[in-house]
């Protein structure tokens, strides 16, 4: 699905990603841990094209294609998501308008008819209900006025909508109480699937319970430090972080 | 920009077609019907007798232009422009015959026709804006005439104003200057006196006009001049909604432009007046443009009258305007809703005033700024209560987007509270676009320059929804094609 090879990548002239190799198959569901400040947030931003992130180095290859040289845009419509850890408030736009321009932008870029508003409400409903979120959600503002975990909600609705190859969730366990958590994750598990791979950015353990990941990599100092299967959370969870970079800088 | 061409354009098809009818042996009227460029009484007295007007209109203009000449040019507005040269405009010029514009689309800018088709306009209405003289004017005014005979029905008087000094002296008399009197500023007593056509309109007791006065206007547009005088009255538990202006870029060769327009409403009367302006902007270093220097005021004269002040403004170079309410009646209620766009170098000062007098008047004013490029514009309001207007209330909102980082926008909010029982609220912010914004849109699958359309769109959404139905959504498309390129 996607291939990071020696990337780095700096901020305002100061490196965040010292080089960075990570690779995920079709299907695979990836958790990236990491103390406060170790990048991970950079990295979803840099693969999702988010303005501000300079590449110095290395390269990204997703389906066979160089990542890098597309706008944020076209990889949403090659299957991108990005589930924002602090989703954005855009006061007077409709919800599902929102979401209908994105399909239908996609649909038009990989020269499919365009769905119509019966259509796309029926297929909107059909989503909401996989998160719980209530229809009134639909007709409202994009997160305008939304809480917490009704933005983080929202944006897994989104995902299930776009139906994306590749979904990066940023953080997307933060700020939920344990009621949301579960309706979140319920939404995720039922959206995995052999040909969509997803990356999960989170500080704790806690949302692995829920969605159990293939994969475990811990991100800390801009480099991956170690990679290993479930069981790595549940280590870190008990040992913390400083063991790993021991390790690693022995 | 295009319009510019098109006016060079369609001087020289005029020229051509001249010097062929004086080869045919025809000689045109139409140079002595232009008075030379210069302003003073006589001036005054040819464009009252042109219009064949009584005693008393003339005694009204020659005052107004001898109050004119005592005053000064304001400049308190935060907008700034060379000096106008008031010499320098010919003050009257009979409409230019038809005959005279281009003979086909074919003839028109192209520049100008992929405006029109972004905007969807139909190729009948095309020509007509662009001013081909083709058969679709036969059809314009057959469908005019169709919506004089319903208006009739109703006895809604709708007609030029020349024609109502003309067929309802007694209404005009009564009614002229009594909302805007002809010395209130230095544009309103110019405007008072050279004034050329306008509309009237008389909605009487009881009387919900059966349309919106805006097809019929659209058609009626042309040729009213810059100097516009429009009077609507409302009586006594009487509806009118009227829309003034076009989506679509119009063709005008007037740079200078001093409109007035006075709404009486009586007891129980409501008056919705919407205006959607788009004049020529001027090119992308400022030259050429529309300086819009327009009086609107509203009287609501009798108790529970209401007015509603709509306006999408994204044209001309200079826009000075505060459409205004004197809630006089009781229980009166004022409103204004209000989105101005402002991008290359255009300026815009705008705002509106309250003036409450009557007990338990009410107003509300939303007002929306957006400045891309260059632009910059300053939201200026007054909301005044006086000593008798017991609990009067106000809502002021006014929010300014910027795109980009050379546009600007001001807030003037002026208030004067003389009575205790007051209620005023104020808010007001001013957002950028957020990077996090488009980014969020474009991570969705959206272009950056429709999210920018999609954000603003959501801004404007407030005051759109005051908009009537179709010229909602020709708004929504305003917006979109005057954004294109201010992005980056």
């Amino acid at each position: 699905m996607i291939k990071i090879e020696n990337l780095h990548v700096s901020v305002g002239g100061k490196e965040i990603l010292k080089g960075i190799n990570l690779e995920i198959g079709d299907g695979e569901v990836h958790a990236i841990m990491g103390p406060n400040g170790s990048g991970k947030s950079t990295l979803s931003n840099v693969i999702a094209g988010r303005d501000g992130y300079e590449v110095t180095q290395g390269s990204i290859t997703y389906k066979g294609k160089d990542l890098l040289e597309m706008r944020p845009e076209e990889r949403a419509w090659e299957g991108i998501f990005l589930a924002f850890q602090y989703p954005v408030e855009i006061p007077g736009v409709n919800n599902t308008y929102l979401l209908k321009a994105g399909v239908n932008a996609r649909r038009k870029h990989q020269g499919e008819q365009e769905l119509d508003a019966m259509e796309f409400m029926q297929l909107v409903k059909e989503k909401a209900k996989l998160v719980e979120l209530d229809q009134s959600f639909l007709s409202r503002g994009v997160n305008e006025g939304f809480s917490g975990g009704e933005k983080k909600r929202n944006e897994i609705f989104q995902m299930a909508v776009l139906e994306p190859s590749l979904a990066l969730l940023d953080e997307t366990d933060s700020g939920l109480d344990i009621d949301a958590l579960r309706i979140v994750a319920k939404g995720v598990n039922t959206l995995r699937a052999a040909n969509r791979s997803i990356v999960m950015v989170t500080h704790y353990q806690r949302l692995l319970d829920y969605i159990k990941p293939d994969v475990v990599h811990v991100l800390a100092d801009g480099q991956i430090l170690k990679s290993g299967d479930a069981s790595l959370a549940l280590e870190l969870e008990e040992r913390g972080y400083d063991w790993v970079r021991a390790e690693a800088h022995v | 920009m295009s319009e510019v061409k098109n006016k060079e354009k369609v001087e020289i098809s005029a020229q051509e077609h001249a010097s062929r009818e004086y080869e045919a042996g025809f000689v045109s009227d139409i140079e002595a019907d232009t008075l030379p460029p210069g302003l003073n009484e006589d001036v005054v007295r040819h464009i009252s007798a042109m219009k064949e007007e009584p005693e008393w209109l003339l005694n009204w203009r020659l005052e107004a232009f001898r109050h004119w000449q005592t005053m000064t040019e304001p400049h308190w507005a935060h907008v700034s422009y060379p000096p106008i040269d008031y010499q320098a405009v010919s003050y009257y010029s009979a409409p230019k015959s038809m005959k005279d514009g281009p003979k086909s689309l074919d003839e028109v800018d192209p520049k100008l026709l992929e405006t029109y088709a972004k905007l969807g306009i139909p190729l009948r209405e095309q020509e007509w804006l662009a001013g081909v003289a083709v058969d679709a004017v036969f059809d314009s005014v057959s469908v005019a005439t169709t919506f004089k005979g319903k208006l009739k029905d109703a006895g809604v008087i709708f007609c030029p104003i020349s024609e109502a000094v003309r067929d309802y002296p007694e209404l005009v008399q009564k009614y002229l200057g009594t909302v805007v009197p002809a010395g209130d500023n230095y544009f309103a007593a110019l405007n008072s006196a050279v004034f050329t056509d306008g509309s009237f309109v008389y909605i009487p007791k009881g009387v919900r006009c059966p349309m919106e006065l805006s097809t019929y206007f659209r058609i009626n547009a042309m040729n009213t001049g810059q100097f516009e005088r429009t009077l609507i009255i409302a009586d006594e538990r009487s509806y009118v909604s009227y829309l003034e202006g076009c989506t679509a870029p119009q063709r005008d060769e007037n740079q200078l432009h001093a409109a007035v327009v006075e709404l009486v409403a009586m007891d129980d009367a409501q008056i919705k007046y919407s205006t959607v302006q788009n004049w020529y902007p001027g090119d992308e270093n400022g030259i050429g443009g529309i300086y819009n220097f327009v009086t609107k005021r509203a009287d609501c004269r009798g108790h529970r009258a209401k007015v509603s002040w709509t306006q999408v403004e994204t044209g001309s170079a200079i826009t000075w305007k505060y459409p205004s309410c004197v809630l006089r009646g009781d229980h009166s209620v004022g409103e204004f809703y209000s989105v101005a766009l402002t991008k290359m170098c255009q300026q815009a000062d705008t705002g509106t005033k309250m003036i409450h007098i009557g007990k338990n008047t009410r107003s509300t004013i939303v007002s929306k700024g957006i400045s891309a490029g260059r632009g910059n514009q300053s939201y200026r309001g007054l909301v005044k209560i006086g000593k008798d207007a017991d609990n009067a209330r106000n809502y002021t909102q006014c929010d300014s987007l910027l795109i980009g980082d050379k546009s600007g926008a001001h807030t003037f909010p002026y208030v004067e509270v003389k009575n205790a029982t007051a209620t005023m609220e104020h808010e007001a912010t001013t957002s950028k676009i957020g990077e996090d914004q488009l980014f969020y849109c474009q991570s969705r699958g959206i272009s950056e320059e429709d999210a920018v359309n999609m954000i603003v769109n959501g801004f404007c959404k407030d005051v759109f929804n005051e908009l009537p139905m179709e010229f909602a959504v020709e708004a929504n498309r305003l917006m979109e094609v005057s954004l294109e390129g201010a992005v980056g």
